[in-house]
């Protein structure tokens, strides 16, 4: 057999597609959150950052087609191997959670299900744009001027978006359960990988705990601060302005152009 | 003191089972869990009533024939000891403990709490063992052994295959298990020749059972009697990654055979 066909076979070599598609997954969650953080800087800042983006078309849907991969493989790898441990236990006990275990560990489909679900809902609201989803109105309709260019208003799409308290609250749901999944995934990982003894396991441990924690509130504070109206209310009350006018595609806030001249 | 039971009874496996109580008589606390059950037994054969089947062996915490699940826990309340080293004076006056055989498909029930855990001996015949002549005890240390793997080896070495790794586990996983046997051997220069042979053969070998894989809950570790360490579990998954990389070895053809 093939050394691809004993990976997909045997359950080892299923924790280890687990484990190298959940840590380039990771990566990617640290790479996009940088990336969204811009919000707290001007908006120029990242709707600069989106429009670099948006003007490398094979970046991007390089990047999009390489991440749906690691989220099939991550999913239907899950879902079989969760099949199979069921399978192993015909016969449960009369009571009692699994002892000694890790409550996080009993988590990982559930949390894991939240957040595949909360990928669909993300993808629908700030990349597909779905109008009827967001609670607020078109987002295709709202535009800025930046070096002169007409483009996609991206903070004002997010200090918008995050002012719906429904919207707002399921981001944070879903961060949650992030965290609690790569508390246990990025750890899980290396052990998989079987990077790991009795020296390196705690710091491994607190790496892992460290990263999910600064995940966790990084990705939370800008509903957070967006929702309690900390981050760029005024510039989302020009673009609601700008959305109730849909006809328009002038520029949400005139100055910003200023700078580019 | 004197305790409720309430007790998994199966006839053989081809027929369901249900959970009975039994009052316990009067008993002592310096008991054995397995003593109890002894005492229990004596009053229902003298009822003229089945008594309950458990496994038992050495009842000194070496062999790993006694197994339970007491309480939810795999050989009952405390940490590092089998079921035969667990006693009453562990238990309140008027308890009532729930006793279950090992869950898991790989083991089936053969009567009351006694479960079949052959599939252990399948996965120890597929490798966990070295190919050579024994022959005379060699000199102790012809052969050296750095400290560091003497004791590793060692502490893998201690797993007596009870199986409670599998019960305890939620996937009922038996890596703990595999693990520590693929580690014993694989540390110590005997070892090294079949190593990563060994590791594919027992791991294949374990799949083929019907235990479930590792989402390192830790329960394994928790409850082993010999408290053999998730450690283990990575070295294992380590020599594997190496043994499918390092692919099949070559055929040789020809030679002296």
């Amino acid at each position: 057999m093939s050394i691809v066909s004993v990976i997909f076979k045997s359950s080892i070599g299923k924790k280890y597609v687990m484990a190298g598609t959940g840590a380039l997954l990771f990566l990617f969650v640290i790479g996009h959150l940088v990336g969204n953080l811009q919000v707290f800087g001007p908006p120029e800042l990242i709707n600069t950052y989106a429009h670099f983006l948006q003007s490398k078309p094979a970046m991007v849907w390089g990047a999009r087609i390489g991440l749906l991969v690691l989220v099939v493989l991550h999913v239907t790898t899950a879902v079989q191997l969760s099949i199979a441990n069921k399978a192993a236990r015909p016969v449960t006990y009369s009571g009692g959670e699994a002892y000694g275990s890790a409550w996080q560990s009993r988590y990982m489909l559930m949390s894991g299900i939240v957040i595949a679900a909360f990928i669909v809902y993300h993808l629908a609201h700030f990349t597909a744009r779905l109008p009827a989803i967001n609670g607020v109105g078109d987002f295709t309709k709202i535009k800025t001027v930046l070096h002169g260019e007409i483009v996609p208003d991206v903070y004002a799409m997010m200090v918008l978006g995050f002012q719906v308290w429904w919207v707002a609250l399921f981001y944070i749901v879903a961060q949650a359960l992030l965290f609690i999944h790569l508390g246990h995934g990025i750890a899980s990982a290396f052990q998989s990988f079987g990077l790991r003894d009795h020296v390196w396991w705690p710091r491994i441990q607190f790496l892992a705990k460290g990263a999910s924690i600064a995940i966790f509130i990084g990705y939370a504070l800008i509903p957070i601060s967006i929702y309690m109206r900390v981050v760029g209310s005024d510039y989302a009350g020009k673009a609601a302005a700008q959305l109730k006018d849909s006809a328009s595609v002038q520029p949400a806030v005139a100055t910003q152009g200023k700078e580019t001249h | 003191m004197k305790v409720k039971l309430k007790v998994w009874r199966q006839k053989n496996r081809n027929t369901a089972g249900e959970f009975r109580t039994y009052e316990s008589p009067a008993l002592n606390e310096n008991m054995s869990f397995l003593e109890m059950l002894d005492v229990v037994n004596e009053e229902l054969a003298n009822k003229g009533e089945d008594p309950i089947a458990f496994d038992h062996d050495c009842r000194e915490g070496i062999c790993g024939t006694c197994s339970l699940v007491i309480g939810g826990k795999p050989h009952g309340p405390h940490r590092g000891v089998a079921t035969c080293q667990t006693y009453m004076r562990s238990f309140r006056d008027g308890d009532t403990i729930v006793v279950e055989p090992f869950r898991a498909k790989a083991f089936p029930i053969i009567k009351d709490l006694v479960v079949d855990r052959k599939a252990f001996d399948r996965i120890q015949h597929a490798g966990g063992f070295i190919s050579v002549r024994t022959g005379a005890a060699p000199d102790a240390n012809s052969i050296p052994v750095p400290k560091e793997n003497a004791d590793l080896a060692m502490d893998a070495a201690q797993c007596i295959g009870c199986g409670a790794c599998v019960a305890a586990c939620k996937n009922a996983s038996a890596m703990l298990f595999v693990a520590a046997k693929v580690s014993h051997l694989g540390l110590l220069p005997q070892g090294q020749p079949e190593r990563f042979k060994r590791v594919k053969a027992m791991v294949t070998q374990m799949d083929a059972e019907g235990f479930g894989a590792c989402t390192v809950t830790g329960s394994c570790e928790a409850v082993c009697p010999k408290e053999i360490s998730l450690d283990f579990i990575a070295r294992m998954n380590r020599d594997y990654g190496v043994a499918l990389l390092k692919g099949e070895p070559k055929q040789i053809a020809g030679g002296v055979g």
